[in-house]
């Protein structure tokens, strides 16, 4: 049992992988709470594979497909909200247009790249087992600023995200926050790339803060049990992927469905089965 | 408060034309007007959430930038999100947030305020219940504690009583009363005629334009309510108060008046 637990960190790929998808799953699980709330999960999932024309472009003139992503999700995500305040045009028509449009980019450079399939699958699914300490050292760092900013901003986001109108009455800087939580999102969706990959990371983002959503009442205990929900599912996608041979990203993805699944069904206040017992 | 020949909208399309009110300190003001016709409007260019199109409006003393500390505002109940996993104390701390800048925490002087204007509203016992939980008239003490927070002058609340029963309604217009006789001054909308009648000291009618402005017992009467909700209603003073009936007969389906006072009865 001890070297079942052990066995996996005494390789430095799982040490590095470990960390990168802890600071993932962490950073995705607070962020995700107001994702949640406010119901912009699809926006998420649009920066998230629309990054693959930054990552693209990087890739193809050898730069680091980190930077890329950061430079393509921060402006995608502007757009799409300032297209749906000032352009009449309804928030998921420019979330699917900014989806579309990034991907497809992406995918076409990347098909100009020799061996593309190879290089275009650990993009799109993640390679957590592949990942260097200056990449790791680059998740923390960008991590920490979201953070950050979160920490900073907290009771201002907590008021906007409630009630729009009243928090605008009060003086909070109301337009500055709603393009500041759809860039925050953004570039969560940059630091979980490695750890799940561009198609997966949508689950990180809602799955634990979803989950805590049905286990806890209050927004800060939701926050607390969002984190722990994101890294039990890091630790454990990890073992899974280490003893059984499985894609990284994916396990850590399975793994939070089925805490979310368990939740669902067993949850002492909001729990299917209870519910049905009642 | 006083708002001066007043053009307010949205995009650049008046909603709100040529608005004039004087409204004293200490007064209850009621505004009243069928759906759509800018009863929000004029409370949330009164808040600055949108800009005037032309004329202004003074809010004691201070013209154009507002000093928020001093207004407190309800929304209308059904425009708050009350699935949102907050307690009844953290909304009233919210009250608070406007006297705090950015990246400034709450301090135990915000807690203490938010929980004195709870026990204002008798909600204190109920602090760590989830919003979702509340009652109706439950919910809208919530709002008042959250808007009193920070102790205003003024308070401003869209639709109060939509949806309370008689009971609840009198008990919150008692409560506003109460704020009152502490100086704060009142401006509510509403449906209700007879709430207006009986507890406001002015009534100000809206249809896109205003109607008319002044005392409940010089202003609501047959003509300007008839020109206010587009039909003709019939008054019938009773007991000092003033109750609305309706003649189908002569309404015509697009500018029903959508309710008419609790015990009035329509006579067709």
């Amino acid at each position: 049992m001890i070297d079942f637990l052990l066995d996996p960190w005494e390789f430095a790929f799982m040490q590095r992988a470990l960390l990168a998808a802890c600071l993932a799953a962490l950073v995705c699980s607070v962020i995700g709470v107001f994702v949640v709330l406010r119901g912009m999960g699809f926006m998420g999932d649009a920066v998230a594979h629309s990054s693959l024309a930054g990552m693209s472009v990087a890739y193809f003139f050898g730069g680091s497909v980190f930077w890329g992503a950061f430079a393509w999700a921060v402006p995608a995500s502007l757009a799409i909200t300032f297209i749906s305040r000032k352009a009449k045009v309804k928030v998921d028509t420019a979330i699917g247009i900014i989806f579309a449009s990034g991907f497809a980019i992406g995918i076409i450079l990347m098909s100009q790249v020799n061996n593309y399939t190879a290089d275009l699958f650990a993009l799109l699914f993640g390679n957590v087992l592949a990942v260097s300490w200056e990449e790791v050292f680059l998740v923390a760092l960008i991590s920490g600023g979201i953070l950050l900013v979160i920490i900073m901003f907290y009771k201002e986001l907590l008021f906007t995200t409630y009630d729009a109108t009243m928090s605008a009455a009060s003086g909070i800087p109301v337009r500055f926050l709603q393009y500041l939580l759809p860039v925050l999102v953004g570039v969560t969706t940059v630091a979980s790339l490695r750890a799940v990959g561009i198609v997966l990371v949508i689950a990180l983002l809602i799955t634990p803060a979803a989950t805590a959503a049905l286990l806890a009442r209050r927004l800060p205990a939701i926050m607390v049990f969002s984190v722990l929900v994101g890294l039990i599912s890091s630790v454990a996608g990890l073992y899974l992927s280490f003893h059984a041979d499985l894609p990284t990203g994916p396990s850590i993805v399975v793994v939070a469905t089925g805490i979310f699944l368990a939740a669902l069904l067993f949850s002492p206040s909001n729990g299917l089965i209870w519910q049905a017992r009642r | 408060m006083s708002v001066r020949d007043l053009w307010a909208g949205y995009d650049g399309n008046a909603v709100l034309e040529a608005v004039n009110l004087e409204i004293d300190r200490g007064d209850m003001v009621g505004i009243i007007g069928p759906n759509g016709s800018g009863k929000s409007t004029l409370i949330k260019t009164a808040l600055g959430l949108i800009k005037p199109i032309k004329g202004e409006i003074s809010i004691l003393g201070a013209k154009g930038s507002l000093e928020r500390h001093l207004v407190g505002y309800i929304p209308q109940a059904e425009l708050v999100d009350w699935d949102f996993p907050v307690t009844v104390a953290d909304v009233a701390l919210m009250g608070r947030y406007s006297l705090r800048g950015l990246f400034r925490r709450t301090t135990k002087e915000d807690r203490e305020a938010a929980d004195s204007s709870l026990e204002l509203v008798k909600m204190f016992e109920l602090r760590n219940r989830l919003i979702g939980e509340l009652s109706g008239g439950q919910r809208r003490r919530v709002l008042l504690a959250r808007a009193m927070a920070h102790s205003p002058e003024l308070l401003l609340l869209d639709e109060p009583m939509a949806g309370l029963d008689a009971t609840t309604q009198h008990q919150l217009l008692d409560l506003l009363d109460q704020l009152r006789s502490n100086g704060a001054t009142v401006v509510l909308s509403t449906h209700d005629l007879s709430c207006v009648s009986s507890r406001c000291d002015k009534a100000c009618c809206l249809n896109r334009k205003q109607i008319a402005f002044g005392k409940p017992s010089d202003v609501l009467n047959e003509q300007v309510l008839g020109d206010t909700f587009g039909t003709h209603l019939l008054m019938v003073h009773l007991d000092g108060q003033a109750y609305a009936y309706q003649h189908h007969t002569h309404s015509d389906e697009h500018s029903e008046p959508e309710r008419l006072p609790g015990n009035g009865h329509s006579n067709d």
